[in-house]
């Protein structure tokens, strides 16, 4: 199972409302997905060249701490936003830099995300209480996607939970199950294409942000994958400017859109949808398999 | 005549199967109205009874399934699995329908008005399906009897591993699958269309019909080889 949701809002002025309108899909599709849960958010974007780095940390940490050695080590200014077992850090040094030295200095923390634009989530338990624990409902941005997670084929980790994310304000959702992960990383691997968890969504995570690194655009990246990416899928991604969705050649893994002129909403079944402002007059649609669906912000 | 309405914004569904299924003689046979269903799952399964039921709105997985003698209308779109393996009766779905509308279907009629997804009336046992819009891949795949009317398109791989059901398609086919093939539209032919669309409301003309049907030669799997470029090249 697994189930998957995504938002992106056409009228600026609903991009405050975007947390409020997605707890209910996000919660909507708990029967799908009980273990775990995870949410990437498109918020306003920081000015070059400025990062934000989304970190977790399994245990209680003390975030102010890695603040204050991060200035010393930088003898910069940065800023660390503080949410439980998760913390933003914000800084202007070169994203390489700032990367190896949280993995040197703070090797048990997870790097969640990286971007100028992404704020990523994701921990265990029942998709209600991550919600909770993270206070979803107040996030705002112009789009979001999130997943409910039933693990069937890697173990029940705050790390193996969707959204994975790949480079920067990049990041995938995936329900179904590939066939040819380790071949994925296996030919990556090589490249010198790091794996944090033999979660299968990963490969497929990776190699799209590979090929739009060589220089593919979404589109032809999410061809590749066509090619290359063996199994039963359906796919939401969101990128600093887009949200797009696609299934597999089978379409064995549901979808629904609704659009209208105020946003497209996107899950795996109605029942996420149905709680949405004016959804009984949404253009309500069921994607084809091997369409690309992609909207812009 | 009056109705009995229920809303499954205050009533449990799992209430109103129950009344579905063992109350229907306190109302004498009057028609029952879902209100708010929302996408939930398994609303009206596994009816046995001659009773009018209309759900107003979106319906999720395995709407009308096992469906016996009941009339069923959804004013909305279904998901997975409509009148899965239903026996008898009839269910009207006037949205589109989710992958295996009438999945091993055995009697009755199925009706969508919309399009239906990809495997509608996979391993179709007798039952009749007729398709306002069109139809996607793999439609009728192994299906062993019954009759489905196409009014749009039907997408891959029509009728792979066909038995002895007869597709109709009005519009374009895009493949055919393993062993299906086209064949002349006899007198009798043309008279189950004209019935079929009929009984489902529509009212093309059945001369556009062609007929879809197994040639009975597939002994063995000859699944096409599919290759393409690779990125890692």
């Amino acid at each position: 199972m697994c189930g998957i949701v995504g938002l992106l809002i056409k009228k600026p002025e609903w991009r405050e409302s975007l947390g409020e309108l997605m707890v209910p899909m996000l919660i909507g599709m708990s029967d799908r997905g009980p273990d775990s849960a995870g949410l990437a958010v498109f918020t306003a974007t920081l000015p070059e060249p400025q990062r934000k780095y989304s970190l977790y940390s399994k245990d209680k940490f003390d975030w102010e701490s890695l603040g204050r050695s991060f200035q010393a080590s930088f003898t910069s200014a940065s800023e660390i936003q503080i949410n439980g077992n998760r913390a933003v850090l914000i800084s202007d040094r070169e994203p390489d830099r700032v990367k190896q030295w949280l993995k040197a200095k703070y090797p048990h923390l997870h790097l969640l995300s990286t971007g100028r634009t992404i704020d990523l989530y994701k921990d265990t338990g029942k998709p209600a209480m991550v919600a909770d624990r993270y206070n979803f409902s107040a996030l705002k941005g112009s789009h979001a996607i999130a997943h409910t997670r039933m693990a069937t084929e890697s173990a029940v980790t705050p790390d193996r939970a969707h959204p994975f994310t790949a480079g920067e304000d990049f990041c995938l959702v995936h329900n179904g199950s590939l066939s040819n992960p380790y071949s994925i990383r296996r030919r990556l691997e090589p490249l010198g294409i790091h794996f944090e968890t033999d979660n299968d969504t990963e490969a497929a995570c990776r190699f799209l942000e590979w090929r739009m690194r060589e220089g593919d655009d979404l589109e032809t990246a999410i061809k590749q994958g066509f090619v290359e990416l063996d199994g039963f899928y359906t796919f939401l991604i969101g990128t600093a400017d887009k949200l797009a969705l696609v299934r597999d050649a089978f379409a064995c893994k549901p979808a629904v859109v609704a659009e209208t002129d105020n946003y497209v909403a996107i899950a795996s079944e109605f029942r996420s949808l149905a709680h949405l402002p004016d959804v009984k007059n949404a253009h309500l649609y069921e994607p084809a398999p091997e369409e690309l669906y992609i909207w812009m912000v | 005549m009056e109705c009995v309405t229920f809303d499954l914004a205050q009533t449990p569904l799992r209430a109103v199967n129950h009344y579905l299924h063992h109350n229907l003689t306190q109302t004498g046979g009057q028609a029952i109205e879902i209100l708010n269903p929302d996408g939930a799952h398994n609303i009206a399964v596994g009816l046995n009874a001659s009773v009018e039921v209309k759900i107003l709105g979106h319906a999720g997985y395995y709407a009308a399934s096992m469906n016996q003698l009941a009339n069923v209308t959804i004013a909305g779109n279904v998901g997975t699995g409509v009148a899965e393996n239903m026996m008898s009766g009839r269910v009207h779905v006037k949205g589109f329908a989710s992958v295996s509308a009438g999945a091993s279907a055995h009697g009755g009629l199925l009706i969508i008005d919309g399009d239906a997804s990809l495997r509608c009336g996979i391993s179709l046992k007798g039952a009749d399906i007729v398709v306002g819009g069109s139809v996607g891949s793999f439609a009728a795949f192994m299906a062993q009897a019954g009759r489905i009317v196409v009014c749009g398109n039907a997408g891959e791989a029509l009728g792979d591993s066909l038995y002895e059901a007869v597709i109709y398609v009005r519009g374009e086919i895009k493949s055919l699958g393993a062993d299906a093939r086209i064949e002349p539209m006899s007198e009798a032919d043309y008279a189950t269309v004209a019935e079929l669309l009929a009984k489902a409301g529509f009212s093309h003309n059945p001369q556009d019909f062609q007929r879809v049907a197994s040639a009975k030669q597939l002994y063995h799997w000859n699944a096409d080889a599919v290759t393409s470029d690779s990125a890692f090249q």
